[in-house]
């Protein structure tokens, strides 16, 4: 390049360099991309919800600054998910990352994320791949290790005793990290373990299969509508008579309750919080959804809003320096916050270690039906795959 | 593998295959009798299963909901057929395939637009329990009602194309288009009857399928293409052949997802037997077709001599 031309090239890069905007926060900037329409809606409409009830008892602000939350809905497409994710991080700019309900899609979208040192925080899903040898700086678990309630309800149904259970899972990630946990603390004969599509809504083959089986008890993962269709056409084929449902908590929550009714009474699941779980900062979250919602909230609900609270409470560690990576990333970890679970900390692979606990669905006082908490099976468990993570 | 095991299968099988048999109904007799290829078919099925969720809703009752939704949806079909398709029937087939791929998109904007993504649906409460056929065995009556309407329409549509005049020129139309005209058949107003009565079909089986899998946007895509390999396999232009077609593709698939993976599991790993399994159950019926356009290209009972 000649003087005079490689002169005006730098001193064009100069003017560039010196006109970008300097990054002082004055507002926070949120991506939430969740699962808002088909199906499986109501859990990314719980998370959305709840998120959103955080931040207005916050009084629109997260860690004391104002809070602007760009939603959109992956209509349970990964394309589609990461597509959302693209223009929030390369057009709009967002500080953090949210939303993503089902790991598939999510694990298509994050990598833009993760590229682009912005922070994922899930309210949902956290699969075994980024809790072990994938694990992440950028991404942050607020929800649970997939196994978990898996491997709480395996615990259960070896502490109850079933001689024989026939287990089923979607086909994907999230669906056999499932299977994996149950069988990682059930000690009895596994009858069947069947893999179904992801998004099937007709079981009627696989009921016949475990009509043939014939378990003392079948043990579910199938998330959303796949849940709804399947209990119905349990109940429906007369199985639930001779033989004992357990599903992960969310299988049982109050959506699928909603969308079933009665005939879930006695269906026993694990996890993380209850509506009944006994801390102020749970039964002022239980209060104030129900009264600007008025309907009672499930896990994922509970999920988004401590992802609000964890997000707000970084956000006034740094003191609102959130272009300072590094410095948030510390703060979400050191997990200041009054979580409605009760005790919150992060193990060093940045998922959490809590207590998961048996529930049964019964009425409560009110005659509502609701999960009721029924015991402590595990205390301070964090996941079976950080000893593959490097992160200090 | 017990008698119940193979009997609870064969009735699923059964089930699914007269639901698909009402889809391949209404899209052969369109195919073979007006040479068009309307890939709308699907969106039909998405519309009768969202007016019989919304007059559910309306009227409270699951069976005027699906009597009610039959004619709305077959007035739209018909005015669809007079607006849009008639211009196409001239067009060859890839200009056809085209305008109903756009129709597709534009029915599926609309119904998000005037109902939202999804819409609830649920068995009639009487029907949401068991039937106890045998001892061992407790199907679900909702399947069984399925089951019997699927066989009355099938039985109700031979006697239409079989004995009665309207169906005589079907049959005269679908064996050969050009001499029915040219005999003085008024070809327009039974194509517009035509696609009437294959939109209620769609209704039909739309709205009874409806609480089983789920009321959504986009439903009819799936079952659509299942429905053309139905009309391939049975022969374009034959209800024979639509029935025994989907019948077949309905027991393939259906035994296919349940035993496949069992015999699977004997020599490999369970989750490659559950992903193996469905994935080859699936492919049977396409392989299933392929087999028939090698050895009886014109369909098992074509229409055309």
């Amino acid at each position: 390049m000649t003087r005079p031309l490689l002169a005006s090239a730098l001193a064009s890069i100069a003017v560039v360099v010196a006109s970008l905007p300097s990054q002082a926060a004055d507002k926070v900037k949120i991506g939430f991309i969740s699962t808002l329409s088909g199906p499986s809606a109501a859990l990314g409409v719980d998370i959305r919800d709840a998120f959103m009830l955080a931040v207005k008892l916050n009084g629109g602000k997260l860690g004391g600054f104002p809070a602007e939350v760009l939603i959109g809905d992956d209509q349970f497409k990964p394309d589609v998910g990461r597509q959302l994710a693209e223009k929030n991080i390369k057009l709009d700019k967002v500080n953090f990352l949210t939303g993503f309900v089902f790991s598939n899609i999510m694990l298509a979208s994050v990598p833009v994320a993760f590229e682009n040192k912005v922070i994922y925080v899930s309210p949902n899903a956290a699969p075994s791949p980024l809790a072990g040898k994938q694990c992440n700086p950028y991404f942050f678990a607020a929800s649970w290790p997939n196994d978990a309630y898996h491997e709480a309800a395996g615990q259960h149904a070896t502490d109850k005793g079933y001689k024989s259970v026939y287990m089923l899972a979607p086909n994907y990630q999230a669906g056999k990290d499932s299977l994996e946990g149950f069988k990682r603390f059930y000690k009895g004969r596994v009858a069947g373990e069947v893999y179904t599509q992801l998004g099937q809504l007709d079981y009627s083959a696989e009921l016949a299969q475990v009509r043939a089986a014939g378990p003392e008890a079948v043990y579910i993962f199938l998330p959303g509508g796949m849940g709804i269709n399947f209990i119905k056409q349990f109940v429906a084929a007369g199985l639930s008579k001779d033989i004992q449902l357990i599903t992960p908590g969310f299988s049982s929550d109050q959506d699928i309750i909603r969308a079933v009714g009665d005939s879930m009474l006695g269906t026993f699941d694990a996890a993380h919080w209850a509506l009944d779980l006994d801390n102020a900062a749970n039964r002022k979250f239980v209060a104030a959804f129900e009264n600007e919602y008025k309907r009672l909230p499930t896990v994922y609900a509970s999920q988004g809003y401590d992802t609000a609270l964890l997000i707000d409470s970084a956000v006034r560690e740094v003191k609102g320096k959130i272009e300072d990576t590094e410095a948030v990333r510390k703060a979400l970890k050191a997990a200041k916050f009054q979580s409605v679970r009760g005790a919150f900390k992060f193990n060093r692979n940045q998922y959490p270690i809590q207590n998961y606990y048996l529930r049964v669905v019964g009425k409560d006082a009110q005659g509502r039906i609701v999960n009721k908490t029924m015991g402590t099976i595990f205390k301070d468990r964090g996941d079976a795959y950080v000893q593959d993570c490097p992160m200090k | 593998m017990s008698w119940v095991l193979i009997l609870e299968q064969t009735l699923n099988g059964v089930q699914f295959g007269l639901m698909l048999f009402l889809l391949a109904a209404g899209l052969t007799l369109v195919f073979g009798i007006m040479d068009m290829i309307n890939l709308a078919h699907g969106s039909l099925y998405m519309l009768g299963a969202f007016f019989a969720a919304a007059l559910v809703q309306a009227t409270g009752s699951f069976a005027l909901g699906v009597l009610l939704a039959i004619p709305a949806t077959a007035a739209v079909g018909m005015l669809l057929e007079m607006s849009v398709l008639r211009t196409l029937y001239e067009r060859d087939h890839l200009s056809q395939v085209l305008a109903t791929f756009a129709l597709i998109l534009i029915f599926n904007e609309a119904v998000r637009i005037v109902w939202g993504s999804d819409m609830p649906l649920s068995t009639p409460a009487a029907l949401s329990g068991p039937v106890q056929l045998l001892p061992g065995l407790a199907y679900p009556a909702y399947r069984l009602l399925i089951i019997g309407v699927g066989a009355v329409v099938a039985g109700f549509l031979y006697l239409l194309i079989a004995r009665t005049r309207v169906g005589m020129l079907v049959r005269a139309g679908a064996s050969n288009r050009e001499m029915a005209l040219a005999m003085g058949v008024n070809i327009r107003r039974l194509f517009t009857l035509l696609f009437g009565v294959g939109a209620g079909l769609c209704a039909v089986a739309g709205a009874l399928l409806g609480p089983l899998l789920a009321v959504q946007v986009g439903m009819g895509e799936n079952i659509l293409i299942l429905a053309f390999v139905v009309i391939v396999i049975g022969g374009i232009g034959s209800i024979r052949g639509a029935l025994v077609g989907a019948v077949l593709v309905g027991l393939v698939d259906t035994i296919g997802r349940a035993f496949l993976p069992m015999l699977f599991g004997l020599f490999f790993q369970p989750r490659v037997a559950s992903a193996a399994g469905p994935a080859i159950a699936s492919v049977l019926a396409y392989l299933l077709m392929v087999a028939v356009l090698y050895f009886r290209p014109q369909g098992l009972f074509p229409a055309r001599g």
